[in-house]
């Protein structure tokens, strides 16, 4: 039984050693390349006293980057990949929760880290690559290895102003693979167009299946998805079959009218997800593309990627929304109500998830981690985690699970997955500030910042741009005389809202 | 231009359009600054910006972008 993930690049690098696996524009890197990149990492990380921690790639949105994160598993580690755009803040805040030892760079990035108030090691990635391979190394990490230790650690935005480390290991990757890869129908020929960062659980859909078959994946540069008519030539150039994006990167070039002069000729895969797809930009897409396969999925990063799927089968109108389907094999989803039984065929609940895509939880807070992964309040017989989602659905008469609402204040915007409440922290730190609030306005999709306090809106973006990312930062500022207050003295959020209108 | 510079001065209220001249290479815009840029020169200006226009040539700027709509109008 394979039990690491390592497992798909090594059957592989023995059929096709000389393939293209991970490429962007420029340059890319042969399976033997990743193969012999990787182990000389491990081996230099093991080397160098590091097993058993969280090794940081910090490293621009490279293929090298991607080897960066093969190496430090072999070295017995796992790795936490952190975006070169990403402000210094939010950086800081994630080397705090993890107390890093070490930390793989590129040339941009080492210049970078110097300015941050880290005083362990940096390794160069050109440099480590140089390293000899110790094969007793190798062999030694491997054989202590097992399925449930963590490979990966990534980020998501926290509702307290911290962001929250999930820990996922080989097993819940090997079982989403498995049976993404089966769905999807991946195989050696596929080429995937890969759009979403590399710091997020959103890539394991390229990354492994590109391993294991043998595959090629091509990072898309990100500033071809604000010129759609130049991102399809991409497209076609690199003969792309296959794209698991967010909804809001293919309306990009549904919305302009590019499928009447350009079509991607070559994609017969798409996938998409994060977002609700509006269907009229939806059939844009499958008039021009009538022979490819499209595939809603849905699943938060604490379930290993995506945990639900459902194949389009059919006409959708336009007020309709494409539902969500059905769980993955090996996954079940149990929709639970306010008492903690199992809501009614047709009734609402909070879609929970059991199986072995759970991951592990949250990195150093077993406090949050006991929130929301819990005992299956349906079975008092043995231990059994669910996670709750957070996320409400329910089923349709055709037996569909459906996506209803959030439960709380989080939100999907552009396909990130962003707590209002973490924004709303920052702007609060600011000491002109009396008050904030922000709300999403659902139809024209923007993060509006309401705030009251003796500082210009320019000032307080300037200032949050500082501490977020990018995707993070309000799409709207106004400044309000008061704010608006519910009776007991909370912001009143709906008063908000209804000033979007 | 006024009108322009509204849109763009609210979508980011910390830089100065007037005179920066390089949106796009400096990211300053990102790809949905650029879909609402488009959407809202729709409702303002009634001026449909076609695909083939949408390059960093025409985005780097107001100017630049309120040349396109001056070229579009016509």
């Amino acid at each position: 039984m394979q039990n690491n993930v390592l497992e798909y690049l090594e059957n592989t690098v023995t059929r096709v050693p000389d393939k293209l696996a991970f490429a962007n524009e420029n340059t890319g890197v042969t399976f033997k390349e990743v193969y012999d990149n990787a182990r000389a990492i491990g081996t230099y990380l093991h080397k160098n006293g590091h097993y058993k921690e969280p090794v940081v790639v910090f490293m621009e949105k490279h293929p090298n980057a991607i080897v960066a994160f093969f190496g430090t598993i072999y070295g017995g580690n796992y790795y936490v990949p952190i975006d070169e755009e990403m402000p210094k803040h939010r950086i800081e805040l994630i080397f705090k929760s993890l107390n890093p030892k070490a930390v793989i760079c590129d040339e941009k990035t080492k210049e970078i880290i110097k300015e941050f108030n880290y005083e362990n090691s940096v390794y160069l990635y050109d440099d480590i690559i140089k390293t000899d391979i110790d094969e007793e190394v190798i062999t030694y990490v491997r054989k202590k290895q097992i399925d449930t230790d963590p490979i990966y650690i990534v980020f998501t935005s926290g509702s307290t102003g911290v962001p929250k480390g999930v820990v996922a290991c080989h097993r819940s990757v090997l079982d989403y693979i498995e049976t993404l890869s089966a769905t999807l129908e991946f195989n050696e020929d596929t080429v995937f167009g890969n759009q979403t960062p590399l710091y997020f659980d959103a890539c394991l859909k390229e990354l492994y299946p590109t391993l294991k078959f043998g595959a090629t994946t091509y990072i898309v540069p990100k500033s071809l998805f604000m010129f759609p008519l130049k991102l399809v030539d991409f497209l076609n150039e690199k003969k792309i079959n296959t794209v698991c994006w967010v909804v809001s990167a293919l309306t990009m070039i549904s919305g302009f009218g590019v499928l009447d002069k350009n079509v991607p000729q070559y994609l017969r895969t798409i996938a998409f997800g994060s977002e609700v797809f509006p269907i009229k930009q939806f059939n844009m897409w499958r008039k021009a593309l009538p022979e490819a396969k499209f595939t809603n999925l849905y699943g938060p990063t604490e379930t290993t990627g995506m945990c639900c799927y459902y194949k389009v089968d059919r006409e959708f109108e336009l007020d309709e929304v494409i539902p969500i389907g059905q769980p993955f094999k090996n996954t079940e989803i149990l929709l639970i109500d306010d008492n903690n039984k199992e809501a009614a065929f047709g009734e609402p609940g909070e879609i929970c998830v059991r199986g072995t895509s759970l991951t592990l939880g949250y990195y150093k807070n077993f406090e949050k981690t006991n929130e929301v992964f819990v005992q299956n309040p349906l079975n008092d017989l043995y231990p059994e985690l669910i996670y709750r989602t957070g996320d409400m659905g329910k089923y349709n008469e055709r037996g569909e699970l459906v996506f209803i609402s959030r439960k709380d204040y989080q939100i999907k915007h552009m396909g990130h997955r962003i707590e209002l409440g973490e924004i709303e922290v920052i702007v609060n730190m600011l000491p002109e500030i009396q008050s904030a609030c922000c709300v999403f306005d659902d139809v024209k999709k923007k993060i509006v910042l309401y705030y009251v306090g003796d500082i210009s809106a320019g000032d307080v973006i300037k200032y949050v741009k500082e501490k977020l990312p990018r995707y993070m930062v309000p799409n709207v500022t106004e400044k309000l005389d008061m704010m608006p207050l519910t009776p007991n003295g909370k912001i009143n959020r709906n008063h908000l809202k209804e000033l979007l209108k | 231009m006024e009108q322009l510079l509204e849109i763009l001065n609210s979508l980011h209220p910390d830089v100065d359009f007037e005179t920066h001249d390089s949106l796009i290479d400096d990211k300053v815009l990102d790809s949905f600054d650029i879909v609402t840029l488009i959407s809202e020169i729709n409702n303002e200006f009634d001026v449909a910006i076609p695909a083939e226009e949408i390059i960093p040539e025409n985005f780097n700027s107001a100017e630049a972008l309120y040349e396109l709509i001056e070229r579009l109008e016509d």
